[in-house]
């Protein structure tokens, strides 16, 4: 099912009469059947969306649609909805066992089979031998676990997972990424999936979303957005180790670094912010169209890479290239990007200029 | 002006602050000298000991208000015509005091003509009025904390029978079922039925203490319900109703388990307060328990107890036994909650 926010907002008004945008104006079409994920720093607004989602947070203003259904001043109730809360809220007099079988009792299921799908959803998050304890006798990961086999056991027409990993060491939440993935693929369910760890969401999303104080920053394939950051904000959230960013100027039609001509851009003089990714990088070969010659600061050898710094216009910056392009006592490099790998932002607004 | 306050606030908690400073600094000083000369009862003695040292207070008071009379009590129960003024006995008996309050009349069965006897009494209210009271309460705190305008008002609506005194509330539900012109007679159009007057029935009566004492106790069980309700987190009534789950079942299955201890402690103390109940009854019924004109008493078994305290010499020998008997039924009853709530109460 299609899931559309069109112009979603919500403020809220503390006691002293204080406002606080938490989502502004979002304008998000989420295809049938895909997964998306909702990416941004603490406090951007991403439970708050999917709050209002689910019908927990009335917007105040904007409109919510499943398929064509208006639903924005539908009930909670009435929304065919699974979530999994940040913290969980498993019902702590219950058992495992029964707070996965909560959802299905307020539904038409056979008993026969509501048990059933209990226990496969339990085995399914690892968490079937431990179907008898209660919510304060499970670790958090295995808590997140139950949290998550209680949204997908009624087979929700919307899924919303609120950091469902959160909790988890490197190696489970590797596999639950998959399993939810999996699971997602193969039983259709519109998902929105928030984290603020943008590896997991470019790995497990269809296309993502990301926030900045409430604001859309970009909507996209994870991919396209990687590769084409829409503004400064995304290129700086997006990518480990993050991306360098330096202030640069463009004279005569000149990308100067280090008071090099560095690119050829026909863009207007000015300041511009710059991006470059670090793996973007290479050591510079003889027919290398851009090249800049560049003192080695240090170098670290990271397994099959090797992160060398260096600066640009007094900036730190940070490359990764092939191992045998430096030696441990190099002290000079010649690095080249490709031109449509530099990314050029401008200083007011933040925005990607296309220079290409 | 209002700098001038802040001024004074902040001088005010500063001075605070610095006298806790330099209190901490006196104690670390003491301790390290009661230290040096191992004197330091913090440290020396064992923690029961300290225990026990701050409890003495309170065990002082319960041994000379609680622990002596009960001792007391047994000593009575054994004794055969106890006089009080000059302090003799005629002789011990074991089970004669008891024997005797068992085969009183109105105590177990009734006297010839009558209706009701204390035990009868006693147990129709506890276990009528206690659990429709604790329902009732449950029901108007979820009530009234899903209401978001005049909360506060009716709160304070609810809680009024709390600060009203027993009798004067007492006086005012027999004014308003009185044959004559009462209130509910007109309201439900009876004429001049008599429900705890002359000529009314024991069942009529019965009914209005029921309804005295459940209103009475309301105020504080909704009291403790609300706050109980308040403090349930807001995340697991959000899980529910993504779960559809219907209002109903969100009741039973999530607020009442959340503040089953509540809700236990209030049934324990209900359940020990009305087996205790004296002074509602002495408000619509007089101190006998019996109007005139009526063929029942409404005595419970403390109206039973205080009957023979005051009649004094031997009497307080069967004051004793009755005392013990109701303190057994309140023990075996209160124990046997405890065991059949350990399944039901979540901690
Ligand atoms: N009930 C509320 N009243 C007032 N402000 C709120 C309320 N709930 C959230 N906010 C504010 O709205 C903003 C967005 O909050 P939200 O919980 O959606 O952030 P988030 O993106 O989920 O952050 P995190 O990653 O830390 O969970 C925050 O600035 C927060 O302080
Ligand atoms: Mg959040």
């Amino acid at each position: 099912m299609e899931l559309r926010l069109e112009n979603l907002t919500k403020i809220f008004t503390n006691k002293t009469g204080t406002d606080t945008t938490a989502v502004d104006k979002l304008d998000i079409t989420i295809e049938s059947g895909t997964l998306v994920g909702l990416l941004g720093p603490s406090g951007c607004g991403k439970s708050t969306t999917l709050f209002m989602i689910a019908g927990l947070i009335k917007p105040t203003s904007g409109k919510i649609f499943f398929g064509d259904d208006n639903v924005t001043r539908l009930a909670a109730e009435k929304r065919g909805i699974g979530l999994v809360f940040q913290n969980y809220a498993l019902y702590p007099h219950m058992t495992v066992y029964k707070n996965i079988l909560f959802p299905l009792e307020n539904m038409d299921v056979a008993r026969d089979e509501a048990i059933q799908r209990v226990k496969d959803m339990a085995n399914l998050v690892g968490i079937g031998e431990l179907l008898d304890r209660k919510p304060a006798q499970l670790s958090g990961g295995q808590q997140q676990r139950v949290a998550i086999a209680r949204a997908l056991v009624k087979r929700p027409r919307v899924l919303l997972l609120d950091e469902p990993l959160s909790n988890l060491d490197a190696r489970l939440r590797l596999q639950m990424r998959e399993e939810i993935k999996r699971i997602q693929r193969e039983t259709g369910i519109t998902t929105i999936f928030v984290t603020h760890d943008q590896e997991e969401a470019m790995s497990i999303s269809d296309k993502m979303v990301v926030l900045d104080f409430g604001v859309q920053q970009q909507y996209a394939g994870p991919q396209e957005m990687y590769n084409n950051p829409g503004n400064l904000f995304v290129a700086k959230f997006l990518g480990n180790p993050p991306i360098n960013t330096l202030e640069s100027k463009i004279k005569n039609k000149y990308l100067m670094i280090n008071d090099q001509k560095f690119m050829k851009v026909d863009l207007p003089d000015g300041t511009y912010d710059i991006g470059m990714r670090p793996e973007n990088f290479r050591a510079a070969s003889e027919d290398s169209e851009m090249k800049i010659e560049v003192d080695i600061k240090e170098i670290f050898h990271i397994g099959r890479d090797t992160m060398i710094h260096f600066d640009f216009n007094d900036q730190n910056m940070r490359a990764l290239v092939d191992s045998d392009a430096v030696t441990a006592d190099s002290k000079k490099i010649t690095l080249t990007i490709k031109k449509e790998r530099v990314y050029i932002f401008d200083k007011k607004t933040g925005k990607v200029i296309d220079h290409a | 002006m209002r700098n001038f306050f802040k001024k004074i606030k902040k001088s005010i908690k500063d001075f605070l602050w610095d006298v806790r400073k330099k209190i901490k600094i006196r104690q670390r000083k003491i301790g390290a000298y009661l230290d040096e000369r191992n004197l330091n009862i913090a440290t020396k003695f064992p923690g029961w000991a300290k225990a026990l040292l701050y409890l003495s207070p309170a065990l002082i008071v319960l041994a000379i208000f609680t622990f002596w009379p009960i001792f007391n009590a047994f000593r009575l129960v054994l004794y055969e015509g106890y006089n009080m003024t000059d302090n003799t006995i005629t002789g011990y008996t074991i089970f004669g005091n008891f024997i005797k309050v068992i085969n009183d009349e109105s105590f177990i069965f009734p006297a010839q003509h009558t209706q009701g006897t204390a035990i009868v009494n006693t147990l129709l209210i506890v276990f009528i009025s206690v659990p429709i009271s604790i329902f009732l309460a449950l029901f108007i705190s979820v009530a009234l904390n899903s209401i978001k305008p005049l909360k506060g008002f009716f709160q304070t609506i609810y809680f009024l029978p709390y600060v009203t005194n027993t009798i004067a509330i007492g006086l005012v539900i027999a004014y308003m079922f009185k044959s004559d012109g009462g209130l509910i007679n007109q309201i439900f159009g009876l004429g001049e039925f008599s429900w705890i007057e002359r000529g009314s029935e024991h069942w009529s009566a019965m009914f209005v203490l029921i309804f005295y004492s459940i209103w009475g106790s309301l105020a504080f069980k909704i009291m403790v319900f609300l706050t109980s309700i308040q403090g349930i987190d807001k995340q697991y009534y959000q899980a529910a109703s993504i779960d559809a789950t219907p209002r109903r079942r969100i009741f039973s299955r999530i607020t009442v388990p959340l503040i089953s201890p509540m809700i236990f402690y209030i049934l324990v103390t209900s359940v020990i307060g009305a087996f205790k109940i004296y002074n509602h009854i002495v408000a619509l019924f007089g101190v006998t328990g019996k109007p005139e004109g009526v063929n029942f008493t409404m005595q419970s078994i403390v109206m039973y107890i205080y009957k023979y305290i005051d009649g004094g010499g031997n009497n307080l020998s069967i004051a004793a036994a009755g005392s013990l008997i109701l303190f057994s039924i309140i023990l075996i009853l209160t124990l046997v909650q405890m065991q059949a709530s350990k399944k039901r109460v979540h901690y």
